[in-house]
Protein backbone atom coordinates (compact mmCIF):
# COMPACT_ATOMS: atom_id res chain seq x y z
CA UNK A 1 0.00 0.00 0.00
CA UNK A 2 1.26 3.55 -0.74
CA UNK A 3 5.25 3.44 -1.88
CA UNK A 4 8.29 2.03 -0.07
CA UNK A 5 9.85 4.06 2.24
CA UNK A 6 13.50 3.94 3.86
CA UNK A 7 16.22 4.73 6.28
CA UNK A 8 18.94 5.86 4.18
CA UNK A 9 20.78 7.78 6.90
CA UNK A 10 21.35 7.75 10.75
CA UNK A 11 23.32 10.08 12.92
CA UNK A 12 23.97 9.82 16.50
CA UNK A 13 25.61 11.52 19.33
CA UNK A 14 27.19 8.92 22.17
CA UNK A 15 24.90 8.41 24.87
CA UNK A 16 26.02 9.53 28.35
CA UNK A 17 24.73 9.95 31.92
CA UNK A 18 25.28 13.83 31.84
CA UNK A 19 26.30 16.02 28.70
CA UNK A 20 26.58 19.48 30.95
CA UNK A 21 28.55 21.16 28.24
CA UNK A 22 25.86 20.85 25.58
CA UNK A 23 22.88 22.10 25.02
CA UNK A 24 19.69 20.13 23.79
CA UNK A 25 20.17 22.11 20.51
CA UNK A 26 24.01 21.34 20.41
CA UNK A 27 23.36 17.53 20.86
CA UNK A 28 20.46 17.70 17.87
CA UNK A 29 23.11 19.50 15.70
CA UNK A 30 25.90 17.00 15.65
CA UNK A 31 23.72 13.50 15.41
CA UNK A 32 21.71 15.81 12.40
CA UNK A 33 24.99 16.90 10.59
CA UNK A 34 26.05 13.13 11.31
CA UNK A 35 22.88 11.80 9.74
CA UNK A 36 22.75 14.09 6.78
CA UNK A 37 26.47 13.27 5.79
CA UNK A 38 25.91 9.71 6.17
CA UNK A 39 22.30 9.94 3.59
CA UNK A 40 23.80 12.36 1.49
CA UNK A 41 21.99 15.10 1.39
CA UNK A 42 21.81 19.54 1.87
CA UNK A 43 19.08 19.47 4.06
CA UNK A 44 18.53 23.23 3.35
CA UNK A 45 18.18 21.93 -0.14
CA UNK A 46 16.52 18.15 -0.16
CA UNK A 47 14.72 17.66 3.26
CA UNK A 48 11.13 18.18 3.10
CA UNK A 49 10.08 17.64 5.99
CA UNK A 50 11.18 17.27 10.29
CA UNK A 51 9.45 15.20 12.97
CA UNK A 52 10.17 14.71 16.60
CA UNK A 53 9.39 13.35 19.15
CA UNK A 54 9.58 14.90 22.85
CA UNK A 55 7.60 15.77 25.48
CA UNK A 56 7.16 19.03 27.06
CA UNK A 57 7.41 17.97 30.93
CA UNK A 58 11.12 16.30 29.81
CA UNK A 59 12.15 19.87 28.35
CA UNK A 60 10.73 22.18 30.74
CA UNK A 61 9.11 24.02 28.19
CA UNK A 62 5.79 23.62 26.56
CA UNK A 63 4.63 24.14 23.06
CA UNK A 64 8.36 22.44 22.35
CA UNK A 65 8.08 22.18 18.73
CA UNK A 66 8.94 25.56 18.18
CA UNK A 67 12.81 24.89 19.39
CA UNK A 68 13.24 22.33 16.54
CA UNK A 69 13.48 23.65 13.05
CA UNK A 70 17.28 25.76 13.58
CA UNK A 71 19.50 22.45 14.74
CA UNK A 72 17.96 20.32 12.37
CA UNK A 73 18.58 22.88 9.06
CA UNK A 74 14.23 22.64 8.92
CA UNK A 75 13.57 26.54 9.41
CA UNK A 76 11.16 27.23 7.24
CA UNK A 77 9.92 23.79 6.56
CA UNK A 78 6.85 21.78 7.16
CA UNK A 79 7.70 20.15 11.13
CA UNK A 80 5.86 18.57 13.87
CA UNK A 81 6.52 17.22 17.11
CA UNK A 82 5.09 13.90 18.49
CA UNK A 83 4.51 13.26 22.10
CA UNK A 84 5.66 10.38 22.38
CA UNK A 85 8.54 8.36 22.04
CA UNK A 86 10.99 8.17 18.52
CA UNK A 87 9.59 5.00 17.33
CA UNK A 88 6.14 6.84 17.16
CA UNK A 89 8.74 9.76 15.70
CA UNK A 90 9.62 7.06 12.70
CA UNK A 91 5.76 6.18 12.43
CA UNK A 92 5.03 9.37 11.90
CA UNK A 93 7.77 10.48 9.28
CA UNK A 94 7.09 7.14 7.62
CA UNK A 95 3.33 8.09 6.86
CA UNK A 96 4.57 11.78 5.35
CA UNK A 97 6.20 9.76 3.15
CA UNK A 98 3.73 7.49 2.67
CA UNK A 99 1.37 10.29 1.16
CA UNK A 100 3.31 10.78 -1.36
CA UNK A 101 4.06 14.80 -0.58
CA UNK A 102 7.20 14.61 1.19
CA UNK A 103 10.21 12.67 -0.08
CA UNK A 104 12.89 13.34 2.48
CA UNK A 105 11.58 13.33 6.26
CA UNK A 106 14.06 13.64 9.09
CA UNK A 107 12.79 12.00 12.63
CA UNK A 108 14.95 13.11 15.52
CA UNK A 109 14.79 12.45 19.51
CA UNK A 110 17.08 13.47 22.22
CA UNK A 111 17.35 13.35 25.95
CA UNK A 112 18.53 15.54 28.39
CA UNK A 113 17.33 13.92 30.85
CA UNK A 114 20.57 15.20 33.43
CA UNK A 115 18.88 18.54 33.16
CA UNK A 116 15.84 17.62 34.97
CA UNK A 117 16.23 18.26 38.75
CA UNK A 118 13.39 15.76 39.90
CA UNK A 119 12.87 13.40 37.44
CA UNK A 120 10.97 10.73 39.82
CA UNK A 121 8.46 13.77 40.33
CA UNK A 122 7.62 14.80 36.69
CA UNK A 123 7.13 11.11 36.31
CA UNK A 124 4.58 11.25 39.25
CA UNK A 125 2.77 13.99 37.01
CA UNK A 126 1.86 11.66 34.69
CA UNK A 127 -0.20 9.48 37.05
CA UNK A 128 -3.62 9.88 37.26
CA UNK A 129 -4.37 12.63 39.90
CA UNK A 130 -7.57 11.31 41.21
CA UNK A 131 -7.22 7.80 41.16
CA UNK A 132 -3.65 6.90 40.99
CA UNK A 133 -1.41 9.70 42.68
CA UNK A 134 -3.39 9.39 46.14
CA UNK A 135 -1.89 6.22 46.44
CA UNK A 136 1.30 5.40 44.36
CA UNK A 137 4.00 8.22 44.66
CA UNK A 138 6.55 6.72 42.04
CA UNK A 139 6.34 4.96 38.64
CA UNK A 140 8.75 1.96 39.61
CA UNK A 141 6.28 0.71 42.07
CA UNK A 142 3.79 0.13 38.58
CA UNK A 143 6.63 -1.84 37.05
CA UNK A 144 6.57 -3.87 40.30
CA UNK A 145 3.15 -4.76 39.79
CA UNK A 146 3.43 -5.29 36.32
CA UNK A 147 7.16 -7.54 37.18
CA UNK A 148 5.11 -9.88 40.10
CA UNK A 149 2.33 -10.62 37.72
CA UNK A 150 4.96 -11.22 34.77
CA UNK A 151 7.17 -13.70 37.28
CA UNK A 152 4.04 -15.70 38.61
CA UNK A 153 2.50 -15.93 35.05
CA UNK A 154 5.68 -17.13 32.82
CA UNK A 155 7.63 -18.59 35.75
CA UNK A 156 10.91 -16.78 35.92
CA UNK A 157 13.52 -16.85 38.18
CA UNK A 158 15.15 -13.89 39.81
CA UNK A 159 18.51 -14.89 38.18
CA UNK A 160 16.96 -15.26 34.76
CA UNK A 161 16.23 -11.21 35.49
CA UNK A 162 19.72 -10.67 36.92
CA UNK A 163 21.14 -12.44 33.89
CA UNK A 164 19.13 -10.22 31.99
CA UNK A 165 21.17 -7.58 33.24
CA UNK A 166 24.35 -8.93 33.24
CA UNK A 167 23.99 -9.94 29.35
CA UNK A 168 22.97 -6.60 28.54
CA UNK A 169 25.55 -4.56 30.35
CA UNK A 170 28.10 -6.75 29.08
CA UNK A 171 27.08 -6.27 25.39
CA UNK A 172 26.96 -1.99 26.17
CA UNK A 173 30.56 -2.83 26.21
CA UNK A 174 31.29 -3.48 22.95
CA UNK A 175 29.09 -0.52 21.72
CA UNK A 176 31.19 2.97 21.60
CA UNK A 177 28.07 4.82 22.10
CA UNK A 178 27.16 3.29 25.41
CA UNK A 179 27.47 4.35 28.67
CA UNK A 180 26.51 1.35 31.42
CA UNK A 181 28.56 -1.09 29.82
CA UNK A 182 30.45 -3.70 32.61
CA UNK A 183 31.12 -6.47 33.54
CA UNK A 184 29.14 -7.89 36.51
CA UNK A 185 27.39 -11.03 37.51
CA UNK A 186 24.00 -12.66 39.44
CA UNK A 187 24.59 -12.40 42.74
CA UNK A 188 25.53 -8.67 42.47
CA UNK A 189 22.50 -7.79 40.68
CA UNK A 190 20.35 -9.87 42.46
CA UNK A 191 21.54 -8.26 45.78
CA UNK A 192 20.99 -4.96 44.42
CA UNK A 193 19.38 -2.34 46.50
CA UNK A 194 15.42 -3.29 46.89
CA UNK A 195 13.57 0.05 44.83
CA UNK A 196 9.65 -1.78 44.78
CA UNK A 197 9.85 -5.40 45.40
CA UNK A 198 10.78 -7.44 43.26
CA UNK A 199 12.27 -4.71 41.83
CA UNK A 200 16.19 -3.56 42.54
CA UNK A 201 18.40 -0.95 41.64
CA UNK A 202 19.46 -2.78 38.73
CA UNK A 203 16.77 -3.97 37.30
CA UNK A 204 15.84 -0.26 36.27
CA UNK A 205 17.95 1.53 33.29
CA UNK A 206 19.58 4.01 34.42
CA UNK A 207 19.17 7.78 32.21
CA UNK A 208 21.23 8.57 29.45
CA UNK A 209 21.52 12.04 27.51
CA UNK A 210 22.15 12.23 23.88
CA UNK A 211 20.28 12.91 20.44
CA UNK A 212 19.74 10.43 17.29
CA UNK A 213 18.56 11.57 13.81
CA UNK A 214 17.04 8.97 11.23
CA UNK A 215 16.67 10.21 7.79
CA UNK A 216 13.78 8.58 5.76
CA UNK A 217 13.43 8.61 1.90
CA UNK A 218 10.77 6.76 -1.33
CA UNK A 219 12.27 4.07 -3.10
CA UNK A 220 12.63 6.41 -5.85
CA UNK A 221 15.15 8.76 -3.86
CA UNK A 222 16.48 6.34 -1.86
CA UNK A 223 17.50 4.45 -4.76
CA UNK A 224 19.38 7.34 -6.01
CA UNK A 225 21.59 6.89 -3.21
CA UNK A 226 24.84 4.91 -3.22
CA UNK A 227 24.22 3.71 0.16
CA UNK A 228 21.91 0.29 0.97
CA UNK A 229 18.86 1.34 1.92
CA UNK A 230 17.04 0.16 5.09
CA UNK A 231 13.14 -0.65 4.59
CA UNK A 232 10.54 -0.14 6.85
CA UNK A 233 8.38 -3.12 6.44
CA UNK A 234 5.84 -2.85 8.97
CA UNK A 235 4.86 -0.22 11.46
CA UNK A 236 2.26 -1.01 14.52
CA UNK A 237 1.59 1.37 17.71
CA UNK A 238 -1.07 0.53 20.00
CA UNK A 239 -2.86 2.40 23.06
CA UNK A 240 -4.70 0.64 25.70
CA UNK A 241 -6.54 1.86 28.49
CA UNK A 242 -5.16 4.31 30.65
CA UNK A 243 -6.43 2.15 34.03
CA UNK A 244 -4.03 -0.32 34.70
CA UNK A 245 -6.68 -2.30 36.82
CA UNK A 246 -7.64 -3.24 33.23
CA UNK A 247 -4.34 -4.06 31.45
CA UNK A 248 -2.95 -7.59 30.95
CA UNK A 249 0.01 -6.98 33.45
CA UNK A 250 1.78 -10.28 32.27
CA UNK A 251 1.42 -9.99 28.31
CA UNK A 252 0.60 -6.37 27.70
CA UNK A 253 -2.42 -6.37 24.71
CA UNK A 254 -1.00 -3.68 23.55
CA UNK A 255 2.47 -4.97 22.22
CA UNK A 256 0.98 -8.34 20.91
CA UNK A 257 -1.57 -6.55 18.74
CA UNK A 258 1.25 -3.49 17.59
CA UNK A 259 3.27 -6.44 16.72
CA UNK A 260 0.45 -8.28 14.62
CA UNK A 261 -0.09 -4.80 12.88
CA UNK A 262 3.68 -4.83 12.07
CA UNK A 263 4.11 -8.09 11.25
CA UNK A 264 1.41 -8.74 8.86
CA UNK A 265 2.16 -5.76 6.39
CA UNK A 266 5.77 -6.97 6.99
CA UNK A 267 4.22 -10.63 5.78
CA UNK A 268 5.92 -12.20 8.89
CA UNK A 269 4.00 -15.06 9.82
CA UNK A 270 7.23 -16.87 12.04
CA UNK A 271 8.47 -14.06 13.70
CA UNK A 272 11.25 -16.18 15.30
CA UNK A 273 12.23 -17.50 12.49
CA UNK A 274 12.06 -15.01 10.52
CA UNK A 275 13.49 -12.52 12.34
CA UNK A 276 17.39 -12.04 13.25
CA UNK A 277 18.03 -9.84 15.56
CA UNK A 278 15.64 -8.11 18.04
CA UNK A 279 16.08 -4.60 20.00
CA UNK A 280 13.16 -4.46 22.27
CA UNK A 281 12.04 -2.45 25.32
CA UNK A 282 14.44 -3.69 28.93
CA UNK A 283 13.53 -0.44 30.89
CA UNK A 284 13.41 -2.86 33.55
CA UNK A 285 15.10 -6.29 33.73
CA UNK A 286 12.27 -8.23 33.39
CA UNK A 287 10.73 -6.49 29.96
CA UNK A 288 12.92 -8.19 27.72
CA UNK A 289 11.53 -11.17 28.47
CA UNK A 290 7.65 -9.85 28.77
CA UNK A 291 9.02 -7.82 25.14
CA UNK A 292 9.91 -11.60 23.70
CA UNK A 293 6.66 -13.00 24.78
CA UNK A 294 4.25 -10.21 23.51
CA UNK A 295 5.81 -10.12 20.11
CA UNK A 296 5.94 -13.54 19.70
CA UNK A 297 9.29 -14.11 19.83
CA UNK A 298 10.31 -16.57 22.23
CA UNK A 299 9.81 -19.93 20.44
CA UNK A 300 8.43 -22.27 23.35
CA UNK A 301 11.17 -21.32 25.38
CA UNK A 302 10.75 -21.10 29.25
CA UNK A 303 11.91 -17.59 30.14
CA UNK A 304 15.45 -18.60 31.73
CA UNK A 305 16.37 -20.84 28.84
CA UNK A 306 16.30 -18.10 26.59
CA UNK A 307 18.77 -16.51 28.46
CA UNK A 308 20.96 -19.19 30.02
CA UNK A 309 21.14 -21.73 27.04
CA UNK A 310 22.16 -18.39 25.37
CA UNK A 311 19.51 -18.28 22.55
CA UNK A 312 19.21 -14.17 22.81
CA UNK A 313 22.78 -13.67 23.21
CA UNK A 314 24.76 -11.75 20.04
CA UNK A 315 25.64 -15.54 18.83
CA UNK A 316 22.11 -16.94 19.37
CA UNK A 317 19.35 -17.91 17.85
CA UNK A 318 17.88 -14.61 18.07
CA UNK A 319 20.09 -11.99 19.28
CA UNK A 320 18.25 -9.70 21.56
CA UNK A 321 19.46 -6.36 22.66
CA UNK A 322 22.86 -6.02 21.25
CA UNK A 323 23.38 -3.02 21.62
CA UNK A 324 23.35 -3.41 25.27
CA UNK A 325 19.96 -2.02 25.48
CA UNK A 326 18.50 0.73 28.04
CA UNK A 327 20.25 -1.59 30.57
CA UNK A 328 23.72 -0.53 28.96
CA UNK A 329 23.22 2.29 26.88
CA UNK A 330 20.99 4.05 29.36
CA UNK A 331 17.05 4.71 29.05
CA UNK A 332 17.09 8.19 26.94
CA UNK A 333 13.49 9.38 27.84
CA UNK A 334 11.65 9.88 24.24
CA UNK A 335 14.94 9.01 22.21
CA UNK A 336 14.82 5.22 23.35
CA UNK A 337 13.28 4.30 20.01
CA UNK A 338 15.91 6.13 17.66
CA UNK A 339 18.54 4.68 19.69
CA UNK A 340 17.52 1.25 19.53
CA UNK A 341 16.52 1.84 15.60
CA UNK A 342 19.66 2.99 14.73
CA UNK A 343 21.41 0.06 16.14
CA UNK A 344 19.19 -2.25 14.37
CA UNK A 345 20.18 -0.41 11.28
CA UNK A 346 23.72 -0.71 12.04
CA UNK A 347 23.05 -4.26 12.40
CA UNK A 348 21.65 -4.83 8.99
CA UNK A 349 24.06 -2.63 7.10
CA UNK A 350 27.02 -4.87 8.69
CA UNK A 351 28.42 -1.90 10.17
CA UNK A 352 28.42 -3.06 13.83
CA UNK A 353 31.69 -3.66 13.93
CA UNK A 354 32.74 -5.82 17.38
CA UNK A 355 28.84 -5.39 18.23
CA UNK A 356 27.80 -7.38 14.95
CA UNK A 357 25.83 -10.40 15.19
CA UNK A 358 26.41 -11.78 12.16
CA UNK A 359 24.47 -11.16 8.74
CA UNK A 360 20.89 -9.48 9.36
CA UNK A 361 18.29 -9.35 6.97
CA UNK A 362 15.39 -8.28 8.98
CA UNK A 363 15.49 -6.92 12.26
CA UNK A 364 12.48 -5.82 15.09
CA UNK A 365 12.59 -2.97 17.18
CA UNK A 366 9.60 -2.42 19.65
CA UNK A 367 10.11 0.14 22.45
CA UNK A 368 6.53 1.21 25.01
CA UNK A 369 6.11 4.90 26.31
CA UNK A 370 6.97 4.41 29.79
CA UNK A 371 4.75 3.96 32.81
CA UNK A 372 1.60 4.74 33.16
CA UNK A 373 1.42 4.93 29.70
CA UNK A 374 0.58 1.91 28.39
CA UNK A 375 1.16 2.14 24.92
CA UNK A 376 4.09 0.81 22.26
CA UNK A 377 5.29 0.60 18.96
CA UNK A 378 7.03 -2.12 16.75
CA UNK A 379 8.85 -1.21 13.23
CA UNK A 380 9.89 -3.88 11.19
CA UNK A 381 13.15 -3.67 8.93
CA UNK A 382 14.88 -5.32 6.30
CA UNK A 383 17.51 -5.07 3.59
CA UNK B 1 -24.06 39.28 38.40
CA UNK B 2 -28.15 40.10 38.54
CA UNK B 3 -29.28 38.06 41.46
CA UNK B 4 -32.68 38.50 39.85
CA UNK B 5 -32.08 36.52 36.91
CA UNK B 6 -32.44 32.70 37.74
CA UNK B 7 -30.30 30.61 35.76
CA UNK B 8 -30.73 27.18 35.54
CA UNK B 9 -28.36 24.20 37.21
CA UNK B 10 -27.19 24.26 40.20
CA UNK B 11 -25.34 27.46 41.67
CA UNK B 12 -21.68 26.34 43.01
CA UNK B 13 -19.79 29.73 45.56
CA UNK B 14 -16.45 29.07 46.10
CA UNK B 15 -17.27 28.84 49.03
CA UNK B 16 -18.67 25.50 48.48
CA UNK B 17 -15.34 24.11 47.80
CA UNK B 18 -13.37 25.35 50.58
CA UNK B 19 -16.74 23.66 52.95
CA UNK B 20 -16.14 19.96 51.04
CA UNK B 21 -19.13 20.79 49.47
CA UNK B 22 -18.11 19.87 45.88
CA UNK B 23 -15.35 16.74 45.41
CA UNK B 24 -12.33 17.54 43.73
CA UNK B 25 -8.49 16.27 44.30
CA UNK B 26 -6.18 19.74 44.29
CA UNK B 27 -2.17 18.63 43.23
CA UNK B 28 0.80 20.95 42.72
CA UNK B 29 3.30 19.37 39.87
CA UNK B 30 6.55 19.94 40.62
CA UNK B 31 8.95 19.73 37.81
CA UNK B 32 12.27 21.57 38.25
CA UNK B 33 14.80 21.79 35.81
CA UNK B 34 19.23 23.01 35.74
CA UNK B 35 18.92 23.48 31.87
CA UNK B 36 22.67 23.24 30.60
CA UNK B 37 22.97 26.21 28.21
CA UNK B 38 25.62 24.80 26.12
CA UNK B 39 28.48 26.12 24.28
CA UNK B 40 27.04 29.42 22.58
CA UNK B 41 24.38 30.66 25.48
CA UNK B 42 26.92 29.64 28.04
CA UNK B 43 29.20 32.72 25.99
CA UNK B 44 26.71 34.86 25.55
CA UNK B 45 25.77 34.66 29.25
CA UNK B 46 29.13 35.41 30.69
CA UNK B 47 29.57 37.90 27.90
CA UNK B 48 26.90 39.71 29.63
CA UNK B 49 28.71 39.93 32.92
CA UNK B 50 31.34 41.71 31.18
CA UNK B 51 28.67 44.36 29.51
CA UNK B 52 29.10 43.07 26.08
CA UNK B 53 26.63 41.21 23.49
CA UNK B 54 28.69 38.52 21.70
CA UNK B 55 27.55 36.89 18.49
CA UNK B 56 28.66 33.75 15.78
CA UNK B 57 29.50 34.63 12.25
CA UNK B 58 28.74 31.86 9.50
CA UNK B 59 31.42 32.49 7.14
CA UNK B 60 29.66 31.24 4.34
CA UNK B 61 26.40 33.40 4.26
CA UNK B 62 28.23 36.01 6.62
CA UNK B 63 25.24 36.10 8.92
CA UNK B 64 26.19 37.18 12.44
CA UNK B 65 23.68 35.18 14.86
CA UNK B 66 22.79 37.03 18.34
CA UNK B 67 21.65 35.26 20.66
CA UNK B 68 25.06 33.44 19.16
CA UNK B 69 24.17 29.48 18.02
CA UNK B 70 26.99 26.91 17.10
CA UNK B 71 25.30 26.40 13.65
CA UNK B 72 23.95 28.41 10.55
CA UNK B 73 20.34 27.31 10.14
CA UNK B 74 20.62 28.75 7.07
CA UNK B 75 23.81 26.99 5.80
CA UNK B 76 23.05 23.83 7.95
CA UNK B 77 26.91 24.38 8.80
CA UNK B 78 29.16 24.65 12.26
CA UNK B 79 29.44 28.76 12.90
CA UNK B 80 32.43 29.79 12.67
CA UNK B 81 33.79 32.78 14.44
CA UNK B 82 32.74 34.46 17.93
CA UNK B 83 32.13 37.99 17.38
CA UNK B 84 31.12 41.34 19.70
CA UNK B 85 28.09 43.29 18.58
CA UNK B 86 27.32 46.65 20.09
CA UNK B 87 24.76 47.35 22.62
CA UNK B 88 22.55 49.96 20.33
CA UNK B 89 20.31 49.22 17.75
CA UNK B 90 17.52 50.31 16.57
CA UNK B 91 13.17 49.30 17.16
CA UNK B 92 12.05 46.93 14.97
CA UNK B 93 8.48 46.91 16.66
CA UNK B 94 7.56 47.03 20.58
CA UNK B 95 4.20 47.16 22.69
CA UNK B 96 3.04 48.57 25.50
CA UNK B 97 1.34 46.48 28.31
CA UNK B 98 -0.60 47.81 30.84
CA UNK B 99 -1.24 44.02 32.37
CA UNK B 100 0.75 41.49 34.23
CA UNK B 101 1.17 37.80 33.58
CA UNK B 102 -1.97 37.16 36.18
CA UNK B 103 -4.00 39.94 33.87
CA UNK B 104 -3.39 42.18 37.08
CA UNK B 105 -3.05 45.92 36.28
CA UNK B 106 0.09 46.74 36.29
CA UNK B 107 1.46 50.21 37.94
CA UNK B 108 3.53 51.40 34.89
CA UNK B 109 2.86 50.11 31.63
CA UNK B 110 5.57 47.97 30.13
CA UNK B 111 7.01 48.43 26.99
CA UNK B 112 8.98 45.91 25.43
CA UNK B 113 10.58 45.87 21.93
CA UNK B 114 12.38 43.56 19.05
CA UNK B 115 15.85 45.98 18.88
CA UNK B 116 17.61 45.02 15.81
CA UNK B 117 21.66 45.63 17.08
CA UNK B 118 24.14 47.22 15.65
CA UNK B 119 26.51 44.79 13.87
CA UNK B 120 23.97 41.99 13.71
CA UNK B 121 22.50 40.73 10.60
CA UNK B 122 19.09 42.21 9.64
CA UNK B 123 16.42 40.42 11.58
CA UNK B 124 18.95 39.06 14.43
CA UNK B 125 19.03 41.13 17.61
CA UNK B 126 16.93 40.82 20.57
CA UNK B 127 13.94 41.14 22.34
CA UNK B 128 14.21 43.34 25.65
CA UNK B 129 12.11 45.99 27.72
CA UNK B 130 12.50 49.97 26.69
CA UNK B 131 13.10 52.30 29.63
CA UNK B 132 12.03 55.85 29.60
CA UNK B 133 10.22 55.84 26.40
CA UNK B 134 6.74 57.50 26.61
CA UNK B 135 4.03 54.83 25.71
CA UNK B 136 2.62 57.72 23.42
CA UNK B 137 5.40 57.30 21.32
CA UNK B 138 4.36 53.35 21.02
CA UNK B 139 1.11 54.61 19.75
CA UNK B 140 1.26 57.16 17.32
CA UNK B 141 4.40 54.98 16.24
CA UNK B 142 7.23 57.63 16.61
CA UNK B 143 8.78 53.99 17.91
CA UNK B 144 9.73 52.56 14.98
CA UNK B 145 13.22 52.82 14.12
CA UNK B 146 14.22 54.46 17.35
CA UNK B 147 18.00 54.33 18.21
CA UNK B 148 18.11 53.12 21.44
CA UNK B 149 21.62 51.30 23.77
CA UNK B 150 21.49 49.00 26.26
CA UNK B 151 21.20 50.11 30.11
CA UNK B 152 23.00 48.09 31.96
CA UNK B 153 23.04 47.01 35.18
CA UNK B 154 26.48 48.15 37.26
CA UNK B 155 29.15 45.59 37.18
CA UNK B 156 28.92 44.00 40.77
CA UNK B 157 25.42 43.57 40.32
CA UNK B 158 25.43 41.39 37.29
CA UNK B 159 24.88 38.07 37.15
CA UNK B 160 24.83 36.32 33.48
CA UNK B 161 21.60 36.61 32.59
CA UNK B 162 19.45 38.36 30.18
CA UNK B 163 18.71 40.81 32.77
CA UNK B 164 22.14 42.23 33.56
CA UNK B 165 20.42 44.57 30.76
CA UNK B 166 18.07 46.86 32.48
CA UNK B 167 16.26 47.78 29.18
CA UNK B 168 17.24 50.10 26.27
CA UNK B 169 16.48 53.37 25.92
CA UNK B 170 16.60 55.93 23.40
CA UNK B 171 19.64 57.72 22.06
CA UNK B 172 19.21 61.39 22.36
Amino acid sequence: MGRDVAIIGIGSTNYTPMTTEYSYKELMFEAALKAYEDAGINPRKELDALVTAAEDFWEGVSIFDEYIPDQMGAVLKPALTVSGDGLWGIIHGYMLVKTGYFDIVAVEAHSKASDIDNIMDVWRIALDPHYHRPIVDNVHMFAGLEMMRFMEEYNVSREALSMIVVKNRYNALYNPMAPYGTKTDIETVSNSEVVSYPLRKMDISEYSDGATVVVLASREVAEKYDKEPIWIEGVGWISDSPNIEEWDLACPSHVVLAASMAYSQANIDNPFKEIDLAEVDDRYSYREFQSLVALDLTNGYMMDELVFEGVISPSGELPVNPSGGYLGMGYPLEAGGLVKLYNAVVQLRGEAGPMQVGDVEKAVVMTRREFPSPSSAVVVLGR
Amino acid sequence: MDKNVKLPGTPYSSDDFKKGKIPYVEDVPKARYTWSAGIAMSRFLEELKNGRIVARKCHECGRVYVPPRMFCSYCFRPTDEWVYVKDTGRVNTAVVSYIGADRGKLGEPLVVAVIELDGASEGMGILHKLGNVDPEDVKNRKVFNMRVRAVWKKPEEREGAITDILYFEPIE
